[in-house]
């Protein structure tokens, strides 16, 4: 998304708002776009969970498998999605918990409520998201985020989209 | 119909069984989900744990089997055993967390503090002078817990058999059991550690759909057509020579065709397992990981190792409650919760000595395929919810498992099948009727 060339808080709040709302609002392409390349989307599976690449995870999407997910939603046999599911996040204002100006590198703490259904089933997951930002392109991208979910070592019914 | 006046009556249990089709009430009944727990899964070899989970004496893991909450421990003789997680006063819980280590070698109840050694037996009671002349030396309390007879620890995997009476551990898995060998094998070492996390799935769905699935080849690449497809579209753009990432490696076989799948084979023990990849899988096809092949010529020769790594098999089901891919070193186990809700554990091990990059395929692999989170789960998922649902339309009460059906099945369907056949869910529902109804009586 376009923003000023040196954001300001009220940019990067904002930034975190705008997110979800894509997310919620099923407008999965473009909220692909507001990955960077080397882009990671991670939801570990304990707490304190050290890293994806040795121990498993709920997600630790690349942007390649982040493109997989997206384009099997509007696949026309994507079974498990004949009834649609959807989803809507209610977040906390997001904190500031560093900014490196010279870098152009700011990292957001947002609390959460994630709620997902498809037809009378319903989904309610809770947690912390941090954002890693970068300045890109006089705007922003994501470059890592992280959901850390208050239950993650619990028994899990199929999560569709994306918390 | 299974419950008559006289109780439980085992011809009507095997009658909803047949030798190509089941009736639906299998997977709709409670009352028959209930018999389940209480005759199929004590009567056969249930997964526990793996004894990597408990290295030192005094180390536990507590699960379900059955329903039946257990402690599986390292007692102070080194061996691996397994008692019901139930205080013989009054039924508490001795242990409430998932894993951890006993206070001093003992387990001692959070309620009124009886303590008990670690083969079970009552160390201390509170008070003890109350039960001076009260009879209570001849109390089933004073045997104090439960520890399970019928324990087996085959290469680290530990299962257990709830039931007094039943058929022995190698008895009951034959020659199945290579495929946990193969797994073992792999490891220059000999040995396997749990590692790298356990993903935990509900499913609401009956636990047999679960275990049909891991031998059903007709439904990959139908059901998991916008998954592993969309996948196999996106890479299709590559130049020919663009390394594969790990992931697209593991996702573009599940959409392999039907003559993959049936040139696989598929191979039938007794008692209900069995597995698919007998010459190849869906694994074969991974990147070679720096040195390990190597490593393993040095450790086992160059021959055996070639026959290890060349064993690629795809799921091994060891039935009822197990299912292993021991090319990648990842298991599941079924955990059956109600007649329509099953919890799906993924576990995957490190093979001790071997690079870690194995390690990381591994975890890799479970994460896209057995999370929740999974493109390819929920597609599997979304069809066995359509088959809980689908059934409750009455006007057919049977479900056909007739795909190649050979009338030699009669005789024996133990050895080789091609891999297409529904073969392996008719085993499966042979050993259901066999060990629901071991050692039921037939009512007067």
């Amino acid at each position: 998304m376009r923003g000023p060339a040196r954001p300001d808080e009220a940019a990067l709040v904002r930034f975190v708002y705008e997110e979800a709302r894509l997310i919620d609002e099923k407008r999965f392409a473009e909220w692909y776009e507001l990955f960077t390349d080397d882009a990671l989307y991670w939801m570990p599976l304990t707490r304190g969970q050290p890293d994806g690449e040795n121990h498993t995870s709920l997600l630790y999407e690349d942007k390649l498998l982040l493109k997989v997910r997206v384009e099997r939603l509007a696949h026309p046999h994507s079974f498990s999605q004949q009834q649609p599911s959807f989803c809507q996040h209610v977040l906390q204002r997001p904190e500031i918990e560093s900014a490196d100006e010279a870098a152009g590198a700011y990292v957001l703490r947002t609390p959460f409520v994630y709620v997902e259904t498809q037809r009378h089933h319903q989904l309610v997951l809770a947690g912390v998201v941090r954002h890693h930002l970068v300045r890109s392109n006089g705007g922003l991208r994501i470059r890592l985020k992280k959901v850390e979910l208050v239950n993650c070592d619990a028994p899990l019914p199929a999560i569709q989209l994306f918390p | 119909m299974t419950v008559g006046r006289n109780g439980l009556d085992p011809d009507a249990i095997r009658a909803l069984v047949r030798e190509d089709a089941v009736h639906r009430d299998l997977y709709l009944e409670p009352q028959l989900f209930e018999l389940e727990m209480r005759h199929l899964w004590r009567n056969t070899w249930i997964y526990v744990g793996h004894d990597s989970q408990v290295p030192k004496p005094g180390d536990y893991y507590t699960t379900e089997l059955a329903r039946q909450p257990v402690i599986m421990l390292r007692g102070t003789d080194g061996q691996v055993a397994v008692l019901l997680n139930r205080c013989a006063h009054k039924g508490t819980k001795l242990v409430g967390a998932e894993h951890g280590h006993c206070e001093g070698n003992l387990l001692r109840c959070p309620y009124h503090g009886w303590t008990y050694r670690l083969d079970g037996s009552i160390r201390t009671i509170p008070q003890k002078a109350g039960y001076e002349n009260t009879g209570f030396e001849q109390s089933t309390a004073a045997r104090g817990v439960v520890r399970l007879r019928n324990v087996a620890n085959y290469r680290g995997f530990v299962f257990a058999r709830l039931s007094e009476e039943g058929p022995g551990f190698e008895e009951y898995f034959g020659d199945s059991l290579s495929s946990i060998d193969n797994m073992v094998d792999r490891s220059p070492e000999g040995r396997l550690e749990v590692a790298g996390g356990v993903l935990r799935y509900l499913h609401d769905c009956n636990w047999k759909m679960f275990v049909e699935n891991l031998n059903d080849t007709m439904h990959p690449m139908v059901a998991h057509e916008s998954a592993a497809g969309t996948a196999k579209k996106l890479w299709e753009g590559k130049p020919a020579d663009a390394p594969k990432p790990m992931a697209i490696e593991q996702f573009l076989p599940f959409v392999n065709g039907y003559e993959f799948f049936d040139r696989m084979g598929v191979r039938i023990f007794d008692n209900g397992h069995s597995y698919t990849g007998e010459s190849y899988s869906i694994h074969s096809g991974y990147s070679a990981v720096s040195d390990y092949e190597q490593q393993m010529e040095r450790v086992y020769g160059a021959e055996r190792a070639q026959r290890i790594l060349g064993e690629v098999r795809h799921n091994t089901v060891y039935y009822p409650s197990l299912t292993i891919k021991g090319a990648i070193q990842a298991i599941r186990v079924a955990r059956p919760l109600a007649v329509d809700r099953t919890l799906i554990e993924s576990w995957t091990f490190r093979l001790v000595g071997a690079p870690e990059r194995l390690l990381q395929r591994t975890v890799m692999y479970s994460r896209l395929i057995n999370a929740p989170t999974s493109t390819v789960g929920h597609d599997d998922l979304y069809c066995y919810r359509a088959i809980q649902e689908g059934l409750a339309a009455q006007g057919n009460d049977w479900v056909n498992l007739q795909r190649n059906f050979r009338p030699a099945e009669r005789d024996s369907i133990v050895g080789l099948h091609n891999g297409l056949s529904e073969v392996s869910m008719r085993g499966q529902f042979r050993a259901w009727a066999k060990y629901m109804t071991l050692g039921m009586e037939a009512p007067a």
